[in-house]
């Protein structure tokens, strides 16, 4: 199948007002009469709904929670960047462009993170204007910090709740048109399947998850903004009802997978504390700016860390990366801290933690003003383990975070589905084989806002026109479908629960499609991965009924479709003979233990297409990545 | 350790419900409160027994999804925090654990701790936003801020919307949720065109919906886990009053 990424034309800083000016326009009159789907109210489904709505477009907009306010993207700590260069320190666009490409390890599209650096500054205005509270100097203006991966200071944050703020903010835009009737809400209804037909998306089959009525709905477009599949690991710091299976209900339709195996790793999380774990928290990676990371030097040193002298210590950032320290890109200090656990020297209950010191920061600049900086960081943490950070030193331990693989979609946001479109964490996004810290909000703000309000006028112009008796029968068949699909796992009757093969399956994907990935792990990986998936639908037990109220099922659903994408993560993995970003294959490292990437066969986006329903085979197509504006060049951090 | 727990469990579509017994043996202090009762639906899944029904997402205190009554207090022994962070180590061994639905008249038990919390949503469709569209917003520092206000813009804007205020009421007001979006959109400069439109609409639609007026008790403040000022109601009345009187 042929596919293009659709790039405009032209110098890169015109492209996207040329491309703007050359989309079509829809009358006023004649937007009321489009409806439009969008599933997902986190920033980026609000920031559609809203502005789809405002332009005049007739919306419905589905969500799993009880109110759209509560939709995952609400937990995001640390900021969204921007490049207004409000503190002078030389930042502009380009800069911000530039920083993007490269912490993504060149594997993402120019023309596109271009983009993204020039919407960024609108978005701050725009959400400044809505009221939401950033962060703000005495003068009146507002407060940059900076983040990880940038000499400048871009990041605009409202205290350590930027996500909620933003995403209250695109919720009340969301509300105000729900109130002028313009878009028609559906929370507590999750998407089941896309309904295609001749091959344009014409809309979705949802069940309502208090009655588990199965529910048709035709539109001219679908957008999708259903977020991340962080949660395929089991443990992650995602919200619990952070899935992928829309997105993977999309691509068995046609819609292609691109770079599934770009996990983010996030180094500072509270470690797991025992089985009944049901997930991990995030702690800001700023405490890295004071606080030391070591391990006992002697494998198997069960002495409480305040009896383990200095001497016995190893500070291994300091010792491997001299100048950077503890303060080395996410995926270093990830990788590096599976490493000494790997080699038996983790500490706490579960062996698989490392310290996080904060003994010679205290020192330094007392317990007072250590508390004014991380004070609400230190109390989450005892909060949660019990201990006190200023006593003891820290647990922490790498966790799953944040999936750069998605969709793929091309300049438009546009899947190879025609009509379907994908925003926010649920494309493959611009951020490569890494994101940096403050980019996802960023984007999912411009992807809903100032993007596809356009880029849809395309396909509701130029789509082709499909009989209404048609989508009707493919509605119809839908259904039936799902419908079916319920029964069937309802019928399994087993004897396990859905959350011991979750359980079974995150070790494994943490294991062998983590933060380290081999040529054999793989291989073994994916045969394991279909076993599970077998046994999945042996012996799993999934009680009551498909028509009422039942988050068994509901996960259970989930869960089936986490197994067929596992599968695909693992073969992206397996396929991509290289290291790039948040991609670590033994294979293909220095004697250092540094990435090799190799540009000369790998500088491409992997889309995968689904070739069969049972989510097992799949083609594998090639998008090249040209770097223009951006020279190709190694990261280094020694 | 050991809990006994005293679940209320009701089902879809029923007026009532009841407490259940069940023991929960072998429990770490380190659990959180819902990985027990996660704990207790895996028990129950295997003895093929419907589980118990709750909302949670985040787990970790900002979605404002979880929403349970422990032992008579919305969200657990502890202030400023939802029961997502609520620990075992906070009960003791062998304790009495009584888990309630959050309870008032505009909440409607859906199933066993399951509420509808919908009427939130229609008080904010009401009035809780600044009418701004999508690309006609000025460039971001042309409205200063002065920083107390913005500082106090936010503490109200931390809301999560959970609705512990309502079910720790004695009179099921939501005064606090009400005021709290107030607060946050008429401290600022972009909020001051819609000010009084915008507290006429909102106290109309909380009334609307059912819940109680507001005795000034100060329980509100205390169960909200984001610890929300009771001054905040005191600016909801006299912005309301102000509104009502120049409104006709
Ligand atoms: C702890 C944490 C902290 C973070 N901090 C930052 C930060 O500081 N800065 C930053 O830039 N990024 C941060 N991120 C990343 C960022 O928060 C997310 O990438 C972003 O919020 C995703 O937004 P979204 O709109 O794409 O999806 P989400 O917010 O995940 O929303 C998904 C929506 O889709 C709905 N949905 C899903 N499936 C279905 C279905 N089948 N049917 C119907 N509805 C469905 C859900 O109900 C929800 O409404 C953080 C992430 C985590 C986990
Ligand atoms: S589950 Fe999100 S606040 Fe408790």
């Amino acid at each position: 199948m042929k596919f293009s990424a659709g790039i405009p034309s032209g110098p890169l800083e015109e492209k996207w007002d040329r491309h703007r000016f050359e989309l079509p326009l829809v009358n006023p009159a004649n937007k009321r009469k489009h409806q439009v789907i969008v599933v997902g109210t986190g920033l980026a489904g609000a920031s559609a709904s809203s502005s789809l709505a405002e332009l005049g477009y007739q919306v419905k907009t589905f969500c799993i929670q009880d109110s759209p306010r509560r939709a995952h993207s609400i937990a995001a700590q640390g900021g969204i960047n921007a490049a207004k260069n409000y503190p002078g320190d030389g930042d502009s666009i380009k800069r911000l462009f530039y920083d993007t490409v490269k912490g993504g390890d060149f594997r993402s599209r120019e023309a596109n993170i271009y983009r993204l650096a020039q919407i960024s500054n609108h978005i701050i205005d725009h959400c400044v204007a809505q009221g939401v509270p950033f962060a703000r100097e005495y003068g009146g203006l507002l407060a940059n910090r900076s983040f990880g991966g940038a000499q400048v200071s871009r990041t605009f944050y409202a205290r350590g709740q930027t996500g909620q703020q933003l995403l209250l903010g695109a919720y009340s835009a969301l509300m105000r048109q729900v109130d002028r009737g313009r878009v028609s809400l559906y929370p507590r209804h999750e998407m089941m399947d896309l309904v295609v037909c001749e091959g344009q998306a014409v809309g979705i089959v949802t069940r309502n998850l208090l009655t588990g009525e199965v529910e048709g709905h035709l539109a001219q477009a679908v957008i999708l903004a259903t977020g991340g599949y962080g949660n395929i690991f089991y443990l992650s710091t995602n919200a619990m009802h952070s899935n992928a299976s829309a997105a993977w209900r999309c691509h068995k339709r046609g819609a292609f997978f691109a770079n599934p195996c770009f996990t983010q790793i996030h180094p500072t999380c509270i470690p797991r504390s025992g089985n009944y774990q049901s997930k991990l928290t995030l702690l800001s990676e700023s405490l890295r700016n004071d606080g030391r990371v070591w391990v006992p030097k002697n494998a198997g040193d069960k002495r409480a860390p305040e009896s383990i002298p200095e001497g016995e210590r190893d500070y291994y950032l300091e010792r491997i990366y001299p100048s950077f320290g503890n303060l080395v890109p996410r995926d270093l200090a990830s990788r590096q801290a599976k490493f000494q656990v790997d080699a038996g020297l983790g500490v706490g209950p579960t062996g698989e933690a490392v310290y996080l010191d904060f003994k010679d920061a205290i020192k330094r600049l007392g317990k007072g003003s250590l508390s004014e900086k991380y004070g609400n960081l230190f109390q989450m943490y005892e909060k949660i383990t019990g201990e006190n950070p200023y006593e003891k030193p820290m647990r922490i331990y790498p966790a799953v975070h944040y999936t750069m693989g998605g969709l793929w979609v091309d300049y438009n946001l546009e899947s190879a589905v025609k009509g379907l479109f994908v925003l926010g964490e649920a494309n493959f996004s611009d951020h490569g084989a890494n994101r940096l810290g403050a980019s996802a909000l960023m984007q999912g703000l411009a992807d809903g806002y100032f993007i596809v309000p356009y880029t849809v006028a395309k396909h509701l112009v130029g789509g082709a026109a499909i009989a209404e008796s048609k989508k009707e029968r493919a509605l119809k068949e839908t259904c039936k479908e799902v419908e079916d699909r319920l029964k069937k796992v309802i019928q399994v009757g087993g004897s396990k629960t859905v959350d011991f093969f979750h359980r079974e399956l995150g070790g494994l994907l943490w294991n062998q499609v983590g933060m380290l990935r081999s040529e054999k792990g793989l291989i073994g990986a994916i045969d394991q991965i279909q076993g599970i998936r077998e046994n999945f639908w042996n012996e799993v037990y999934v009680p009551g009924e498909a028509g009422n109220k039942n988050a068994e099922l509901e996960k259970a659903l989930r869960m089936a479709d986490f197994l067929e994408l596992a599968e695909l993560m693992a073969k992206d993995a397996l396929a991509r003979k290289e290291s790039c970003g948040s991609h670590f294959r033994e294979e293909y490292q220095t004697p250092d233990q540094e990435a090799i990437r190799d540009d000369e066969n790998f500088c491409h986006v992997s889309v995968w297409e689904s070739k069969d329903s049972q989510g097992k085979d799949w083609i594998l197509h090639k998008e090249p990545l040209e770097f223009k504006e951006v020279s190709l060049s190694v990261r280094s951090y020694k | 350790m050991v809990l006994k727990l005293k679940i209320w469990r009701q089902e879809q579509g029923q007026k009532d419900g009841r407490f259940e017994s069940y023991v929960l043996e072998e429990l770490s202090s380190d659990m959180s409160f819902l990985e027990m009762l996660d704990q207790l639906n895996e028990n129950l899944v295997k003895k093929k027994k419907v589980p118990v029904a709750f909302d949670h997402d985040c787990r970790e205190g900002i979605c404002g999804s979880c929403s349970l009554v422990i032992n008579g207090n919305p969200h657990g022994p502890h202030t400023g925090s939802a029961v997502c962070q609520l620990h075992l180590r906070s009960f003791k061994d062998r304790e009495e654990v009584w888990v309630e639905p959050f309870r008032a008249k505009a909440f409607p038990v859906i199933q066993d701790l399951i509420v509808d919390r919908s009427s939130l949503d229609r008080i904010i469709q009401s009035g809780g936003y600044i009418s701004v569209n999508t690309g006609s917003a000025p460039e971001a520092h042309s409205i200063p801020v002065e920083k107390g206000k913005a500082e106090e813009a936010f503490s109200n804007a931390a809301c999560i919307g959970c609705g512990a205020c309502v079910a720790v009421c004695k009179n099921a007001s939501a005064s606090l949720f009400v005021s709290a979006k107030l607060s946050h959109l008429n401290l600022l400069p972009q909020g001051q065109a819609e000010k009084k439109s915008r507290a006429l609409r909102m106290v109309g639609q909380m009334e609307k919906e059912g819940f109680g007026a507001c005795t000034n008790t100060g329980a509100c403040s205390r169960a909200c886990p984001k610890e929300i000022s009771l001054r905040s109601i005191a600016r909801m009345n006299r912005e309301y009053l102000k509104a009502y009187l120049s409104s006709d």
